[in-house]
């Protein structure tokens, strides 16, 4: 791959991901690595354990063995046995999660402007007038009107909620992105313009992502290479053009097939 | 209103023994213990709140009964006590509070700030300078400052623990997005000692800046939600803001009409219905003491005057 060429190592490393919940398999065996600028979708039904895998290498949740190797600005770590201040300050910093429901990434009684202000505030900016000039830029990038800034999210739209979600996440110019199910919940023209702006942000910013969805046809559009999940295991993985357009495990010529073709 | 202006400083009531079949200050010594050891802890680890067991009182939560608890868990037969509540003496949380201690622990008790050594207080710090050989106790009903803003109480230790309080500074943003400037008038946050964010009880943010760096010791018991923290003697304090919106307190457009104080708190305090009022100092008997030294303010007949709707607003001090 081109990009390994750029950069030595890479951004992300997941070495043997497995989260049991007591005798029930959450995810097992993943390995991964994540190179910047690189998108990365994983695809599955609900229950293979996408969420669980994601919660896992966004230091959510402790994985109940593996590692996952994380190079930061200060150098490598691993996230699962940093300690808390440190992975926390990352995971303002360096990190983003962008939730399925925007209640929760969103404090829903604080402004627009606050929202997207939080982690700004977080890392030490103490000037008011900086932090509402940074909200209004990123309201714009967004494509949400200016003079929505003090009102609060319950009065926004969906499409909007996930867009400001998105927008307080970036505001700190995060490099990595995690995104579970962005457009889930959204009418189909409303995630087009999402994806679209998403699109949009990934190249101006060479943001890397980790998105989990089992929208197939989004992943076609973000995603450079695919991992598609069944049952907490990976059972095929690639790039995404051919592990659509050529799938060699079962499940995922199921998965694939299944798609209605308009 | 014929009470404001009958304030009598009733200095050192009568020395009586503690009541029959009662320990000492009430609580016993086992309490007492846990108390003073929770209070060493807050005051090693300043603005950190300390649980503790709370103790029923004879009265009801939101009086005031954390603060009862240091007091009684501190006090000895040779204190002389003050209590306050809004400044004043002679309210009744005040009036109640300090007759429970002269009963069951005997103490004398005062309304002179200078004279006293434990100051317990609901809503003000006295304007008279403590001093480093004074207690100053104050009455918590809510002591977490992040509580509004994320209720999560494992998610609040947690930012505490790790020092992560740019939430606070989110609910300040938010004062400013909506009125144009931070509207908190009490309970303004602080940072203590350069750690912990905290809430400084129920004080107008006209007594924020006494606390900083104040030689007498700072106690905050909230007996409700069962947390003591304290501010050790000398320490700072910092009001939380923005550099450009920087922390600033109360101003009024008068003197105080009883004592011409212009640097102490004053209540509004309306007259008739007619819309008269007047300005008077919220700290009795820092007022008090004023009009003895022979201090005078622009009513010299405040009850008559008041009476016959006489007042100005815009009357020069004495």
């Amino acid at each position: 791959m081109c990009m390994k060429d750029s950069n030595h190592i890479p951004l992300l490393k997941v070495k043997s991901i497995s989260k049991y919940y007591g005798r029930r398999i959450g995810c097992s065996g993943i390995e991964f690595e994540l190179w910047p600028g690189e998108v990365l979708g994983i695809v599955g039904e609900s229950g293979s354990g996408k969420t669980t895998l994601l919660n896992c290498i966004s230091g959510q949740l402790e994985p109940s063995e593996g590692a996952v190797w994380y190079a930061s600005n200060g150098g490598v770590i691993d996230m699962c046995i940093a300690p808390e201040p440190q992975r926390r300050l990352v995971m303002r910093t360096e990190m983003g999660t962008v939730y399925q429901n925007p209640r929760d990434g969103l404090r829903m009684h604080v402004s627009a402007g606050g929202n997207i202000g939080e982690r700004l505030m977080a890392n030490g900016l103490r000037h008011y007038g900086q932090v509402r000039r940074k909200a209004l830029n990123w309201l714009e990038k967004v494509e949400i009107d200016s003079e929505r800034i003090d009102d609060v999210p319950t009065t926004f739209s969906g499409g909007m909620q996930q867009r400001l979600q998105i927008a307080r996440n970036l505001v700190t110019d995060p490099r990595l992105i995690f995104m579970d199910e962005p457009t889930s919940g959204l009418d189909v023209s409303v995630q087009a313009r999402l994806l679209d702006l998403l699109k949009g942000l990934v190249t101006e910013l060479d943001l890397s992502m980790v998105m989990v969805t089992h929208d197939l046809a989004v992943t076609r559009l973000l995603a450079h290479r695919l991992i598609v999940m069944k049952d907490g295991k990976a059972v095929e993985s690639g790039l995404t053009d051919q592990v659509l357009d050529d799938p060699q495990h079962p499940y995922t010529q199921l998965l694939v097939s299944s798609i209605l073709q308009p | 209103m014929e009470k404001q202006f009958n304030r009598q400083s009733q200095t050192k009531s009568g020395r009586s023994c503690g009541m029959e079949g009662y320990n000492f200050a009430y609580l016993d010594e086992q309490t007492k213990r846990m108390i003073r050891r929770t209070i060493l802890k807050a005051v090693a680890i300043p603005g950190h709140q300390v649980p503790f067991g709370s103790r029923e009182m004879p009265l009801p939560y939101g009086w005031g009964t954390g603060g009862m608890q240091i007091t009684a868990s501190l006090i000895g037969s040779e204190d002389i006590l003050k209590v306050i509540d809004q400044g004043a003496d002679d309210t009744t949380n005040a009036v109640s509070i300090r007759r429970f201690f002269s009963r069951t622990a005997g103490v004398l008790t005062t309304t002179k700030t200078i004279e006293a050594t434990i100051i317990q207080t609901r809503h003000r710090i006295p304007e008279t300078h403590l001093t480093n050989d004074q207690i100053i106790v104050y009455q918590v009903p809510i002591p977490e400052p992040l509580r509004f803003i994320e209720p999560r109480a494992k998610e609040v230790s947690r930012m505490h623990a790790l020092r992560e309080y740019g939430i606070m500074f989110v609910k300040l943003y938010e004062d400013i997005s909506r009125h144009g400037r931070i509207a908190k008038a009490f309970d303004y946050p602080v940072l203590v000692n350069d750690r912990y964010v905290m809430s400084p009880s129920p004080i107008p943010k006209f007594d924020n800046p006494k606390m900083d760096r104040m030689p007498a010791l700072q106690l905050f018991g909230a007996g409700r939600e069962k947390r003591i923290y304290a501010v050790p003697p000398y320490t700072k304090v910092k009001s939380l803001d923005f550099d450009d919106y920087p922390f600033e307190v109360e101003r009024w457009p008068q003197c105080c009409a009883l004592c011409g104080s212009n640097n102490s708190y004053l209540d509004e305090i309306i007259l008739d219905d007619k819309g008269s009022k007047m300005f008077v100092c919220s700290d009795t008997n820092h007022c008090n003491e004023r009009v003895i030294k022979g201090h005078k303010g622009n009513q010299k007949e405040p009850v008559e005057e008041a009476q016959n709707s006489t007042m100005t607003g815009a009357r020069k001090c004495a």
